[in-house]
């Protein structure tokens, strides 16, 4: 090695100058959106199963759009294209788990764009959406086709080909009639992700093992369901089971851009999302409970923010006497 | 209720530790060709040199010397002449004087140099003042001026061992090989002072020191062994305080506020040693690491030897495209290998592959990772925000001044924001304007 006469060193090639600290951790939002497809994907063969190749080529239509949209986006404006992250392609993929198999492709396609362009783009894309844009373009879908959205086909297409049974029931009637294995392995009808309670709560566990989210929002928004469910005598595991809940309580509602920064703030945003799903549920007659809590619960975020920070250590005090000597917490 | 999901203990990230170094004897360098000096090696005054150009000066000469009280003298490690005193500009831009001083080899020591007479609790202050002695684990800060304190309120004495850094292992070394020096310096300062309890705090992937220093001070039952769970930044020192005492230290405040104190590991042991020769602190262990180096090992140092020096001693494999000073969480990147290792030094990382490219930013996601996992529970991406706007109010209500600047934030962020780097900035608008503030009230 000659190279350490330092002079000649700077002249040639100078020495890297940056910040610390110098060590990076391995998560990028590649990584983590990565590990959200990964917790996906069983429910996305367990829907090919229930429901067939038709499910796996509404999947494709929504992440492929879902992410042609963002490039297309990014390119057109000149700014950075982000659709290499892969957030687009969990939009897409939650999106087309809250539809059903049936579903025409051109409305798979019209649901990406209301959730990628109309609710993340124009609001200035990744990180500054203020509504989860997969539940956005399921209650878009809801609302502007409610026939289609709601037209169910039987699972066991591939298993056993018996005819294919559509029905424009809403789910939440027949929920308590189904057995915990219907249940659980998601043999009834229902939009694609929302069936197999198996696979979602698969998926949950290696969100939570991998540390992408927090336990505090799935458990606080899942307890406060059955609190209110058990006070109102409702039966519990199917009101867990059924339905957009478990989808809602692990993959939407635990969103990062559309959640609160704090875990005190989680929580209060999980326990809203359980108490406005259980007014819907209970009272309402909307099939999308799941879907318009999280929202709901979205637009109160910035609130949210700004009431729960964290102490921080040493200015406990500090924050006691700025609001008028009042001995709080 | 809700504040209960905030546990006492503040937990830290998990950050691979690295310590190849850690069981390596220390190896000892020879003298370098030349020493460069830099007479600002603390925190406070800068120091004037006492000598000239051409002046000769022995080992353990004071050569930095200030009328001020918050300063450190500064002491030659080598016997030679004084060939220049030059400007040093570093790599965060603040510039500094600098003795340079040619070894003459023959490493004569000064004659004024004495056994200190320790008899009480002044007399030990006033010999650590004339010793040099600074905040040994990166901090800087004089240590007679700490030890300088009311001791009414004390009742812990807490050496902080820790070593959180990854890579970095001089402390353990220092607890390895100079275990009798270190528990000798905690012994004199809990007599003197009168300080009922010490704690030597470490973390938990070092179970030799543990044993080792158990053994060692069974005999004192004032001093104990405290274990740590290996988490970063756990040697920071609010969040040691918090996680040994469970006292935190008010915003603004010190540690003395809340009646301890907080030394690390090699201070106390220098003290020690520093009690038993009187030789100033001249010379410092330094762990040396990074890809570009054939040889990685501790290395005790003369103070003052430039880096360029202590790279090409441990051997390098290829020509480094970083060099770090200090560890890779906090360590501060230079440009020049010609600056010196100073005294608070404890890590010199030389990278030609590693870590040298620039991290992508890309934009927030919200994730909130950095507000998580801030060991002072700092809001990180708000503290960012708010700095971009020039929002010092809004700085001050998210407590911008409490940062440790230990570098967690920027290291979980996924999308690889300057965190650390903007809530540094912030700390400091924020600390201007609390001291423009007091000047006017």
């Amino acid at each position: 090695m000659t190279g350490v006469d330092p002079q000649a060193q700077v002249n040639e090639r100078p020495l890297v100058l940056l910040t610390a600290p110098q060590l990076v951790s391995p998560m990028t939002t590649q990584v983590i959106m990565r590990d959200v497809l990964i917790a996906l994907a069983p429910t996305m063969a367990a829907a090919g199963i229930l429901f067939g190749l038709r499910a796996l080529l509404v999947c494709a239509v929504a992440v492929g759009s879902c992410v042609g949209m963002e490039w297309l986006w990014c390119r057109l404006r000149g700014i950075p294209n982000t659709a290499d992250d892969l957030s687009a392609a969990v939009t897409g993929l939650l999106l087309a788990f809250n539809v059903p198999s049936t579903l025409p492709l051109y409305m798979v396609v019209l649901g990406s764009f209301v959730a990628i362009i109309l609710t993340k783009e124009l609001f200035g894309g990744i990180g500054r959406n203020f509504a989860n844009p997969a539940v956005v373009g399921r209650i878009f879908l809801a609302v502007a086709f409610p026939v289609a959205m709601t037209t169910f086909v039987a699972p066991g297409h591939i298993l056993s080909p018996v005819d294919v049974v559509s029905s424009a029931t809403p789910l939440a009637p027949t929920a308590e009639q189904l057995s915990l294995k219907e249940l659980l392995l998601g043999t009834h009808m229902g939009v694609l992700g929302e069936t197999c309670s198996l696979t979602l709560i698969l998926g949950g566990i290696y969100l939570l093992v991998r540390r992408v989210i927090s336990w505090h929002t799935p458990a606080a928004y899942l307890g406060t369901v059955v609190l209110l469910s058990l006070l109102t005598g409702h039966e519990v595991l199917p009101q867990l089971l059924s339905g957009g809940l478990l989808m809602g309580a692990f993959f939407m509602a635990t969103d990062y851009t559309t959640s609160p920064a704090t875990i005190r703030g989680k929580v209060v945003f999980a326990i809203g999302c359980g108490l406005i799903t259980c007014l819907i549920r209970f009272w309402g007659n909307l099939n999308e409970g799941v879907a318009y809590s999280i929202l709901f619960m979205n637009l109160l975020v910035p609130h949210i923010d700004a009431l729960t920070p964290n102490t921080p250590i040493g200015g406990e005090g500090v924050r006691r006497r700025k609001r008028g000597g009042k001995d709080h917490e | 209720m809700l504040q209960a999901l905030h546990p006492v203990e503040l937990k830290g990230v998990h950050i691979p530790h690295n310590k190849l170094t850690a069981e390596l004897e220390t190896v000892r360098m020879p003298l370098p060709s030349k020493i460069v000096l830099p007479m600002n090696q603390h925190v406070g005054a800068a120091c004037v040199p006492q000598v000239g150009r051409r002046g000769h000066v022995d080992v353990g000469t004071c050569v930095g010397h200030v009328n001020a009280r918050m300063t450190a003298d500064i002491f030659s490690p080598v016997s030679g002449q004084v060939t220049e005193i030059r400007d040093l500009h570093y790599s965060d831009g603040r510039s500094d004087r600098a003795l340079v001083i040619k070894p003459d080899g023959e490493q004569t020591v000064d004659p004024s140099i004495a056994v200190p007479e320790v008899t009480d609790y002044a007399s030990l202050v006033e010999a650590v003042r004339h010793s040099g002695i600074v905040g040994l684990g990166g901090a800087g800060f004089p240590t007679w001026l700490k030890m300088d304190c009311d001791l009414s309120g004390i009742d812990t004495w807490l050496v902080n061992a820790a070593e959180c850094e990854p890579y970095l292992s001089s402390d353990y070394r220092e607890m390895m090989e100079h275990p009798d020096t270190l528990l000798e310096g905690i012994k004199v300062c809990l007599d003197m002072s009168g300080v009922k309890r010490s704690l030597i705090c470490i973390e938990d992937n070092k179970p030799k020191a543990i044993e080792l220093l158990r053994e060692m001070a069974a005999d004192d039952p004032r001093i104990d062994v405290f274990v740590l769970p290996a988490r970063y930044p756990q040697g920071a020192s609010r969040v040691i305080l918090r996680n040994v005492t469970g006292r935190s230290v008010p915003r603004g405040g010190h540690l003395t506020d809340v009646g301890a104190l907080l030394f690390n590991v090699t201070t106390m042991s220098e003290i020690g040693r520093y009690l038993r020769t009187g030789m100033p602190l001249v010379r410092r262990r330094i762990t040396v690491m990074g890809d570009a180096i054939e040889r990685p090992q501790n290395v005790e140092v003369a103070i003052g030897t430039p880096i360029g020096e202590v790279l090409e001693f441990c051997g390098l494999k290829e020509e480094p495209r970083k060099v770090v000073i200090g560890g890779p969480m906090m360590g501060v990147t230079q440009v020049e290998l010609d600056a010196p290792i100073v005294r608070q030094n404890s890590g010199l990382l030389a990278f030609s592959h590693e870590l040298v490219e620039r991290p992508q930013t890309t934009a927030c996601i919200r994730c909130s990772a950095c507000i998580d996992n801030c060991p002072i529970h700092l809001a990180p991406i708000s503290i960012q925000k708010a700095y971009y706007k020039h929002d010092l109010e809004g700085l001050d209500r998210l407590m911008a001044d409490l940062c440790v600047e230990c570098g967690t934030c920027s290291y979980v962020c996924p999308a690889r924001q300057p965190l650390a780097q903007s809530t540094r900035f912030a700390r400091a608008a924020l600390r201007a304007e609390q001291r423009k503030k007091r000047g006017r009230g």
